[in-house]
């Protein structure tokens, strides 16, 4: 039993409490903030399998932009309290069998490939995060270059279709 | 820190992680928190890259889970906006009344 493993255990068992929350709390407010809890124990997950840089993205990408994104939206448009509609009477038990079919054929991939998976346990090595940072960006910027460059034009599709989406006609009503 | 945690835990906990976010879509009717469990399941799946670039020593897999992020946050844009359209039409955000394209 050692510091790693131990760790391993809380971080998962906050990121799984916290993805509960998120399916079971009724303001979409703290709704949003346990997928902020999830989004930073994700990140801790990925500082432990050395991709700090994926770590950093995690925490200003997901964490900052896009959950601030979430909380804007959920004032703007005062959604924090939605009052409940007619509930479908068979909805949830039918999705709750689904996700464990789901789940148990995940499981049952996970474990019929046990020997390639489980052989495979990280090295021992420590990362040498300075190093990694550099082959990272070395690639990123050679190798996948043009994918890097869609990815700005496709920033810049998204940013050009939300202003045309959301901008009110001339005339219409408020 | 050594690296003692076998592959198949990451995937474990990323599985979990995306069948969780599966559940929140079929049993939430808050287009938000539909949302939400869809970046659930988003976050999941990079996890697993992450652990298989890790394993097996390749880059790749970093690389995509910043793709990936990227094409999220595009993504998360464009619906906001158009949850934020729907509301401005319908005065409401429930996902029975987005029904106007029924056959």
């Amino acid at each position: 039993m050692n510091l790693t493993l131990i760790l391993f255990i809380v971080l998962a068992a906050v990121a799984v409490a916290a993805a509960a929350g998120l399916l079971i709390s009724r303001n979409t407010v703290y709704a949003a903030l346990f997928l902020v809890l999830n989004f930073a124990t994700v990140a801790v997950f990925y500082l432990i399998l050395g991709a700090p840089f994926i770590a950093l993205a995690q925490v200003t990408i997901y964490a900052g932009a896009i959950m601030v994104l979430f909380l804007f939206v959920i004032m703007l448009l005062g959604a924090d309290k939605l009052p409940r509609g007619q509930v479908l009477p068979w909805q949830r038990p039918m999705a709750i069998v689904l996700a464990a079919v789901l789940l148990a054929e995940a499981g049952f991939l996970l474990f019929q490939r046990l020997q390639i998976t489980a052989g495979l346990a990280n090295p021992d090595a420590s990362v040498n995060t300075t190093q990694a940072l550099q082959t990272l960006g070395l690639a990123l910027f050679s190798q996948y270059l043009l994918p890097f460059e869609v990815t700005s034009v496709l920033l810049l599709v998204a940013m050009v279709g939300v202003i045309v989406l959301t901008k009110k006609e001339k005339g219409e009503p408020g | 820190m050594p690296n003692t945690i076998p592959l198949s835990w990451y995937l474990g906990i990323s599985a979990v992680l995306f069948t969780m976010g599966a559940l929140g879509v079929l049993i939430r009717r808050n287009p938000l928190i539909i949302f939400m469990s869809i970046e659930l399941m988003l976050n999941s799946a990079n996890l697993a890259f992450v652990a298989f670039a890790r394993s097996f020593d390749v880059l790749t897999g970093q690389i995509f889970v910043f793709f990936v992020m990227t094409v999220s946050a595009a993504e998360v844009a464009v619906g906001l906006a158009l949850i934020v359209i729907i509301f401005r039409n319908k005065h409401s955000i429930d996902v029975d009344l987005m029904n106007s394209l029924k056959g």
